[in-house]
C-alpha cells in the first residue's frame, strides 16, 4: 500500500505548491511574523523618556543627572523648574519616569543623613513600570555606593552581584525569537493541514477519494504526512534563521530539538486534520484553525509565562502542544538541555498526536455533509 | 432625494433583520470578543508573583537570616533552601527555580567587618523579562535590608528613594492589559464584521441582483456601516462591562470620552473592514486578510504589550498606521488615569483622521460594477 | 433577419467584446457579439456553460465594462449612464439575489424600497404578484426554505415589483423541475404579451430556444446564429430521420449510423435512432445497405438542436467524436444475468427531514439505469448512499453484493465514481491526476503505464496533458474525469450529472463511449436533470420530493401518458404528467 500513499502524498505537495494562494501562505505569514516579531516584539527597554525636577542644583546632583543621562536605558528629555508640571508630563505620555531630587539633597549627604529622591512612575503599562523602577534602582544604589565609598563612609554590609544565567544581557529577543520556531511552524502546518480536506471537500474531490480503494489509513497518512514534511522544513527555515540572522545562540544539539519538533509537527497535524474534518467549507476550516490559534498561543508561555496565569488555565496549558515545544525550543537554544532532561516534554506531545490522528481518522468518514 | 431615503430605509431594515436572524454576526459581535477578553484576560499576565527562587546559604547565622528573611516575607517570592550550590544549580537546569540567591560562607564576617560581602544572585535569563523583574524584586529586598541595618548601626544611607507610581499603583499588569485587549479584539471584530458581510453578499449573488437598481455605492456602503456600527459599540459596551465588572479595571475617565473614542475607532475599524471588501469577494479570503493585517499589528504594533519607543524606528514608523495604537493610548489612559485631554486629542484625531481615510478609499474605491 | 428591422429595438449591441485575467492566462469571454432585441418579445441568449451569456447579460445591466464595442438599452449606452438603465431593467441574477434570511414579504419589500415603489400602490402590486406567482400563500415563509420552483418565482416577483422596460433573466431554469419550468414560461408569456416587457432570456437548455420569439446562439464567445427560432429550424428542413433496423440494437445502430459519411447526428430516440444528415435527404442507402439490411429511415420534424449540431460540426468539432474507438474500454465480460445493484426501501433523513423516502429499484449487468428529477428530488442523496458516501437510515442496499460503505477498501476496486462537476485537482496537471487516480486505484508498473497511455489515447489528451485541470474547458474537465474513473476497468460506473453544462457534441461524444462501456457489460448509473438524457437509459426512476414517481423503460414510461391530443410526448411531457397524477392523488403515491 505504500505507493498508494506515496501517490496521495505527492498529490497533495503538488496540490499546496502549484496553487499561488497556497504557496502565499507558506511564505507571507511566516516572512511577515518573522520580520514583526523579531524586530518589534521586544521587552527591552531603551531611550525611555524622563524629566528630572533638580530643586538643589549642585556638584552632588548633577553627578547624579549625569548617570540616568548617561544611561542608554533613559533619554532626558526635560528638566523642570516647577512640580506643578509633573503631572501634565506624565499624563501626557510625554515621560514615563520623573526624578524628583529635593531642596536640601546637598545637604543631607554631607551631613549623612538620607538624601531624598523621589522616582515617579507612569504606572498605566505596569511592565514597563517595573522595569523602569528596576533600572532607575540600580542607578540610584550604584550612586549611593560610590558616593559613600569615595568620601570615605562606612562601605555598605554587602553588595547585589547580579549574573544572569543563559541570557547574560537579559537580551529578549533571545527570548522570544526562538518562540517564533515554535509559533510559526504551528501557524503553517495548521493552516496548510487544517484547509486540506475542507478544500477537497468543497471541490468534491474527497468523495472521490472514499470511493477509491483507499483505506482510512492510506487517507490519513496520505493528508498527513505532507503537514509534517512542510512543518518540517518550515521549521528548519525558521531556525537558521534564528541561529544565522537574529545570532540566538543554539547550545544544545539537533536531536533533541528536532525529536521535540517532529513529535509537535505531528501532534499540530493531527489536530489540523481534526479541524479540518469537522468542516465542510474552508472558511469554517479557517475560523476553526483560529479559534484553535489564538488561545494556544496565548496558553503557551509564548509571551507570558504560564507561572503567572491562575491554577485552572495552567491545567488547561497541559493540553497545548504548543506549550512543551516552547520549553524544548528555548531550553535547547539557550540552556543546551539534553534529551533525557527533555522527556516530560517529549510523551505529552506524542498522546496529543496519537489521540488527535485517531480522532481525525474516524471523522473522516463519520463526518458526511 | 425622496427616493435615497426610501433605499437607505430599506436597506438598513434589511440589514438589522439579517443580523437579528443571522448567528454568525452576533457571534463575531458579542462571543468573539467576551471570549477573546476572558483567555487573554485570565491568561496574560506578566506579574511575576511567587517566584520559586533557591536560597543558599553555606553559614547560617543571625545575618544571613536577617537577609533571607526579606525573600520569607516578600509577596513575589517563594524560597527553597538550599545547602549546596551545586544543588541550586541542579534545580534550576531542571526549571525548578527561577533564581539563585547565594551567600558564601564568609558573608557574615565580611557583613560585619570590613562590609562589601557578595550577594550572588543569578538568575535564569532565557525569559529576559521575568529575569529583569525578579532582579529588580531582589535589588528591592537588599536596598530594605541595607535601609534596615543602617538604622541598626545607627546610621543611614547616602540616598532615600522615594518610589511613586502614578495610576495603578498596584502595578497590576492586568489593569493595563486589559483595556489595551479591548482595542486589539474590537479591531479583530470591527474589520470582520463588515468585511464578511460584504463578502457573503458577493458570494451569494445578492449584491448583483440589489446593484442593478437604482441604489447608489453611497446609500450601500451606509447601510453596512450604521447597523454594524451599533453593533459593534454593542460589543464594545460588553467588554468594558466585563472589564470593570469581571476584572475589575478601575475606570477613572468619563463613560463620555471613551464612547466618544470608540466611536470614532470603530469608524476606523469598519472602514478597513469595508476595505477589505471592495478587494476581497469571498469570505474566505476576506476572512484572511482581516486577520493578517487588523490582529496581528494590533497586537504587536500597538503599544499594548510591547513598549513602543523601544522598536526599530521603521518599526515604529509602521506603527503610526496601525489604528489600534491611537486606541489603545486612550483606553489606557481613560481607564488608568481618567480624562486626559492631553492624550485622548490628539490620539483621538488620529483616528477621526483614519476612519475618514479608510471610508474615504472604501467609497472611492468601491464602485457599482463587478470586474 | 427580421428582428434587425425594428425601428427601436429594445436592445442594440455592437461589437461587444470582453475578456478577462484567469490566472495567468486573458481570456476572451465574448468577441465581436453584435445583435438587436425587439421591444416586446423574448429573445432567448442560448448556449453552453462558459459561452459567455453570463457576461452579456451582466454587461447590458452595466455590472461590468466593455473592453470594447457598445451597448444601448432603451437607447440609453450602458458605459455612459449605468443608473439610468439600472433604474428601467430589472435583472435575476442565477440563483435568484434572494436574501434567504428574510421571509417572501421582506424581500418584496426590500426590492420595492430599492425600486422607489410607493408605500400607497404596493398592497395592490404585492397582490397580483402573488396572483401571477402562486406564492401568496407563503408571504411570511423565509426565502431560503422555498423549493427552487418558488425562489426562482420569488427572485422573478422581486424584479417585477416595479415593472422594467426590460427583464433580463440569466439562466432561471436552471436544476428547476419541469413542472416550474413550465410555469416560468407561462409567467413569460402574461408579461410580454400584455405588460408588453421585453425580456431576455439565458438558458442552456436547447429546448428552450423553440419558446422564444427570437435567438441568440452564443458558443465560445461568438454569436453563431442570431433569428427566430423558425428560421433555425428552417435550415434543418428534410435533414432529420428516425431510423431503425431490425435485429440490430439501437446502441449499435447509433454506432454504426454516425460513421456513415453524410450523417452529421446519431442519437437514440426511444427504440429508434434519429439521424441528422449534412444536405437534405436521407443518408447515402448504397453505403448503408450492406452493413445494416431492413433499415427503415422516416423522416422526422427538425429541432432547434439539430441547427447547433450542424453549425458546431461545420465549424469543424468533428475530430473527438468520431474518434471514439471502438476498441472498447472494457473487455467484454460475460453478460450473466443478476443484478448488480439491488435498493429495498432506501430512506434517508436529515433530522426532521425526508431526503429519500422509501425507493427500491433493481439494475441488471450491462444496464444504464438513470435516476432522473429536479435539484433537490432526492437523486443525489440516493447515489451518495449507493456510493457509500452517506450511511442509510432505513432500507438496504447492495451494489455488487456489498454495502459500500462496510465493506472492505477493495470492493470499491470495481468501481468508478464520476462526481458532480467533474471532480477533479484542479491545481494538478491532467497527467498528475491520471496518475495519482491510478495510483489511488492500485495500479503499479507496467499495468500502470499501459493504462495511461490508454487514457492519453483514448480520450485525445496527449496535447494538454501538462495543463492545469482547472484551467481546461467543460468538455475537456469532463473527459478527463471519465479517463480518471475508467482507469482501473471497472464494472460499475456511477455518473452524476455527467453531463451538466457541456455541448451537444462534448455530451453526444460522451453518450457514445458509455453505451460502448455498456456493450461491454458495464453497468451504469447516472443521474441527471436532462429530460433528454432518459432516452439513452435502458431504465430509469422518476423523483420528485424523495420519491419514486414512476420507473421502468423510456419507451414505457413515455407510452403510459399518451394521450390523443399528445401523441408522441416528451421525455419531459411525461414528467409532467407523472407529477400532476401524483399531485392529484397524494395518497397512492405512498
Amino acid at each position: 500500500m505504500f505507493h498508494q500513499v506515496l501517490a496521495l502524498i505527492v498529490k497533495e505537495l503538488l496540490a499546496v505548491l502549484r496553487d499561488a494562494k497556497s504557496r502565499m501562505v507558506l511564505i507571507g505569514p511566516p516572512l511577515i511574523q518573522l520580520l514583526v516579531f523579531g524586530y518589534g516584539a521586544t521587552f527591552d527597554l531603551n531611550h525611555v523618556p524622563m524629566a528630572i525636577y533638580d530643586q538643589d542644583p549642585s556638584a552632588a546632583s548633577r553627578e547624579l543627572v549625569a548617570r540616568f543621562a548617561g544611561s542608554p536605558t533613559f533619554q532626558v528629555v526635560a528638566r523642570l523648574r516647577s512640580g506643578e508640571q509633573i503631572d501634565d508630563l506624565i499624563d501626557s505620555r510625554q515621560v514615563a519616569l520623573v526624578l524628583v531630587i529635593d531642596r536640601r539633597f546637598t545637604r543631607d549627604l554631607l551631613t549623612h543623613r538620607p538624601a531624598a529622591v523621589q522616582a515617579i512612575v507612569d504606572g498605566r503599562n505596569s511592565n514597563t513600570a517595573l522595569l523602569i523602577q528596576g533600572y532607575a534602582n540600580t542607578i540610584l544604589s550604584d550612586f549611593s555606593l560610590s558616593w559613600g565609598a569615595a568620601r570615605g563612609g562606612p562601605a555598605p554590609p554587602a553588595v547585589l552581584d547580579l549574573r544572569a544565567r543563559y541570557n547574560p544581557s537579559l537580551n529578549s529577543h533571545w527570548f522570544i525569537i526562538p518562540g517564533i520556531v515554535a509559533l510559526l511552524t504551528q501557524v503553517v502546518t495548521l493552516l496548510v493541514v487544517g484547509l486540506s480536506v475542507a478544500r477537497e471537500r468543497e471541490a468534491g474531490t474527497f468523495d472521490q477519494l472514499l470511493v477509491t480503494p483507499l483505506r482510512q489509513i492510506d487517507i490519513l497518512l496520505g493528508k498527513g504526512l505532507p503537514g509534517v514534511l512542510i512543518g518540517v522544513l518550515e521549521a528548519s527555515v525558521i531556525i537558521a534563521a534564528t541561529v544565522w540572522w537574529f545570532n540566538v545562540p543554539l547550545r544544545g544539539g539537533l536531536l533533541p530539538l528536532y525529536l521535540g519538533l517532529f513529535l509537535f509537527v505531528i501532534a499540530v497535524t493531527g489536530i489540523g486534520l481534526m479541524i479540518s474534518s469537522l468542516a465542510v467549507t474552508q472558511q469554517q476550516a479557517l475560523l476553526g484553525a483560529f479559534l484553535f490559534m489564538v488561545p494556544s498561543i496565548i496558553l503557551s508561555g509564548f509571551a507570558t509565562p504560564i507561572a503567572n496565569m491562575p491554577d485552572w488555565m495552567q491545567t488547561l496549558t497541559l493540553l497545548n502542544p504548543m506549550r512543551y515545544f516552547l520549553v524544548i525550543v528555548r531550553k535547547v537554544f539557550l540552556e543546551g538541555t539534553g534529551m533525557r532532561a527533555l522527556a516530560h516534554q517529549y510523551w505529552p506531545m506524542a498522546v496529543i498526536g496519537i489521540v488527535s490522528l485517531a480522532a481525525a481518522g474516524w471523522l473522516f468518514r463519520r463526518r458526511v455533509a | 432625494m425622496n427616493g435615497g431615503f426610501s433605499r437607505l430605509g430599506g436597506l438598513l431594515r434589511k440589514e438589522s433583520l439579517q443580523i437579528w436572524r443571522d448567528p454568525s454576526a452576533l457571534a463575531i459581535a458579542f462571543v468573539l470578543p467576551t471570549m477573546l477578553l476572558l483567555i487573554f484576560g485570565y491568561g496574560v499576565s506578566l506579574d511575576a508573583r511567587n517566584v520559586q527562587i533557591a536560597l543558599v546559604v553555606q553559614h547560617p547565622g543571625p545575618v544571613a537570616s536577617s537577609f533571607t528573611a526579606g525573600f520569607a516575607h516578600s509577596p513575589f517570592f517563594r524560597p527553597r533552601r538550599f545547602l549546596a550550590i551545586q544543588d541550586a544549580e541542579a534545580a534550576m537546569a531542571a526549571g525548578d527555580v527561577q533564581g539563585i540567591v547565594w551567600l558564601q560562607s564568609d558573608f557574615a564576617r565580611l557583613a560585619l567587618g570590613p562590609g562589601n560581602a557578595p550577594i550572588g544572585v543569578i538568575v535564569n535569563g532565557v525569559d529576559a523579562n521575568d529575569a529583569r523583574i525578579i532582579e529588580g524584586y531582589v535589588q528591592q529586598v537588599w536596598a530594605n535590608w541595607l535601609v534596615a541595618r543602617a538604622a541598626v548601626a545607627g546610621g543611614a544611607l547616602p540616598l532615600s528613594v522615594q518610589p511613586r507610581v502614578r495610576f495603578n499603583a498596584a502595578v497590576s499588569s492586568r489593569n493595563y492589559l486589559v483595556p489595551g485587549l479591548i482595542a486589539v479584539i474590537m479591531t479583530l471584530t470591527g474589520a470582520l464584521l463588515t468585511a464578511l458581510v460584504i463578502a457573503r453578499e458577493w458570494e451569494r449573488g445578492t449584491m448583483e441582483a440589489v446593484m442593478v437598481t437604482r441604489v447608489t455605492m453611497r446609500e450601500l456602503l451606509l447601510a453596512k456601516l450604521l447597523p454594524y456600527f451599533v453593533l459593534g459599540m454593542g460589543g464594545m459596551a460588553g467588554s468594558v462591562a466585563i472589564a470593570v465588572f469581571l476584572f475589575g479595571v478601575p475606570l477613572q475617565g468619563s463613560v463620555w470620552v471613551l464612547t466618544a473614542a470608540s466611536a470614532l475607532f470603530l469608524l476606523a475599524a469598519l472602514g478597513m473592514g469595508l476595505l477589505i471588501s471592495s478587494f476581497a469577494r469571498n469570505q474566505f479570503v476576506a476572512g484572511q486578510i482581516a486577520i493578517i493585517t487588523t490582529f496581528l499589528p494590533a497586537f504587536i504594533l500597538s503599544g499594548f504589550v510591547f513598549d513602543l519607543n523601544s522598536m526599530p524606528t521603521p518599526v515604529q514608523i509602521i506603527t503610526h498606521v496601525v489604528a489600534a495604537r491611537y486606541f489603545v493610548a486612550i483606553l489606557q489612559s481613560v481607564f488608568l488615569a481618567g480624562n486626559v485631554w492631553s492624550v485622548i486629542l490628539p490620539n483621538a484625531a488620529a483616528l477621526a483622521l483614519m476612519a475618514v481615510v479608510f471610508l474615504g478609499l472604501a467609497r472611492v474605491i468601491a464602485r457599482k460594477r463587478l470586474d | 433577419m427580421s428582428a434587425t428591422t425594428d425601428p427601436a429595438p429594445a436592445l442594440r449591441m455592437e461589437a461587444v467584446r470582453r475578456g478577462f485575467r484567469i490566472g495567468r492566462r486573458d481570456v476572451v469571454a465574448l468577441d465581436g457579439v453584435s445583435a438587436v432585441a425587439a421591444a416586446g418579445a423574448v429573445t432567448g441568449l442560448i448556449g453552453p456553460d462558459g459561452a459567455g451569456k453570463t457576461t452579456l447579460m451582466r454587461l447590458i445591466a452595466g455590472l461590468l465594462r466593455l473592453d470594447a464595442g457598445r451597448i444601448e438599452v432603451l437607447g440609453v449606452d450602458v458605459a455612459r449612464d449605468p443608473l439610468t438603465v439600472q433604474g428601467r431593467i430589472g435583472y435575476m441574477p442565477q440563483r435568484f439575489g434572494l436574501y434567504e434570511d428574510l421571509t417572501v414579504r421582506e424581500n418584496l419589500d426590500l426590492y420595492a424600497d430599492l425600486q422607489g415603489v410607493a408605500r400607497a400602490d404596493r398592497t395592490e402590486r404585492y397582490q397580483e404578484l402573488m396572483h401571477m406567482t402562486g406564492l401568496g400563500p407563503f408571504t411570511e415563509r423565509m426565502a431560503g426554505r422555498l423549493s427552487g420552483g418558488m425562489k426562482q418565482k420569488l427572485g422573478l416577483a422581486c424584479t417585477l415589483v416595479r415593472p422594467p422596460e426590460l427583464l433580463l433573466l440569466d439562466e432561471p431554469t436552471v436544476g428547476v423541475d419541469p413542472v416550474s419550468r413550465r410555469e416560468l414560461w407561462g409567467i413569460i408569456d402574461h408579461l410580454t404579451r400584455n405588460a408588453h416587457m421585453t425580456v431576455l432570456f439565458s438558458t442552456a437548455y436547447l429546448d428552450e430556444a423553440e419558446r422564444c420569439d427570437a435567438v441568440l446562439l452564443i458558443h465560445e464567445g461568438r454569436l453563431l446564429g442570431h433569428g427566430m427560432p423558425g428560421s433555425f429550424t428552417a435550415e434543418m428542413a428534410g435533414r432529420g430521420f428516425s431510423a431503425a433496423a431490425p435485429g440490430i440494437g439501437r446502441r449499435r445502430l447509433q454506432a454504426v449510423l454516425a460513421d456513415v459519411p453524410g450523417v452529421i447526428d446519431a442519437v437514440i430516440q426511444g427504440s429508434a435512432v434519429r439521424v441528422v444528415t449534412a444536405t437534405p435527404g436521407p443518408p447515402d442507402p448504397a453505403v448503408l445497405a450492406p452493413s445494416l439490411p431492413g433499415l427503415t429511415l422516416v423522416a422526422t420534424p427538425p429541432r432547434f438542436e439539430d441547427s447547433f449540431v450542424a453549425r458546431l460540426r461545420a465549424r469543424g468539432g468533428v475530430s473527438a467524436a468520431a474518434k471514439v474507438m471502438a476498441t472498447a474500454a472494457s473487455p467484454a465480460q460475460p453478460r450473466a444475468p443478476g443484478d448488480v445493484i439491488v435498493v429495498d426501501h432506501l430512506t434517508r433523513r436529515f433530522g426532521a427531514f425526508v431526503a429519500v423516502n422509501d425507493v427500491s429499484f433493481r439494475v441488471g449487468r450491462g444496464e444504464i439505469f438513470g435516476l432522473l428529477g429536479a435539484n433537490g428530488a432526492g437523486k443525489s442523496t440516493t447515489f451518495r448512499m449507493l456510493c457509500g458516501l452517506l450511511p442509510v437510515t432505513e432500507g438496504s442496499l447492495r451494489v455488487a453484493g456489498f454495502d459500500l460503505r462496510t465493506a472492505a477498501a477493495t470492493a470499491r476496486g470495481r468501481i468508478g465514481y464520476m462526481a458532480q462537476k467533474f471532480s477533479l485537482y484542479g491545481d494538478l496537471s491532467v497527467r498528475q491526476n491520471l496518475r495519482f487516480f491510478s495510483s489511488a486505484y492500485r495500479l503499479t508498473g507496467a499495468r500502470q503505464r499501459a493504462r495511461l497511455d490508454w487514457a492519453v489515447a483514448e480520450f485525445d489528451l496527449a496535447p494538454i496533458l501538462d495543463a492545469t485541470a482547472r484551467d481546461l474547458p467543460l468538455g475537456f474537465k469532463q473527459r478527463l474525469a471519465l479517463a480518471c474513473a475508467l482507469m482501473h476497468e471497472p464494472d460499475i460506473l456511477f455518473l452524476d450529472e455527467p453531463t451538466s453544462g457541456v455541448d451537444p457534441l462534448a455530451r453526444r461524444e460522451f453518450w457514445r463511449r458509455i453505451n460502448i462501456l455498456a456493450e461491454g457489460g458495464v453497468t451504469v448509473l447516472v443521474t441527471t436533470h436532462f429530460m433528454e438524457e432518459a432516452e439513452y437509459c435502458d431504465q430509469l426512476v422518476i423523483m420528485a420530493q424523495g420519491a419514486v414517481l414512476t420507473a421502468g423503460a423510456p419507451e414505457a414510461i413515455k407510452a403510459g401518458v399518451r394521450t390523443p391530443d399528445r401523441p408522441d410526448p416528451t421525455m419531459e411531457d411525461a414528467f409532467i404528467a407523472v407529477i400532476e397524477a401524483a399531485a392529484s392523488a397524494p395518497a397512492i403515491a405512498a
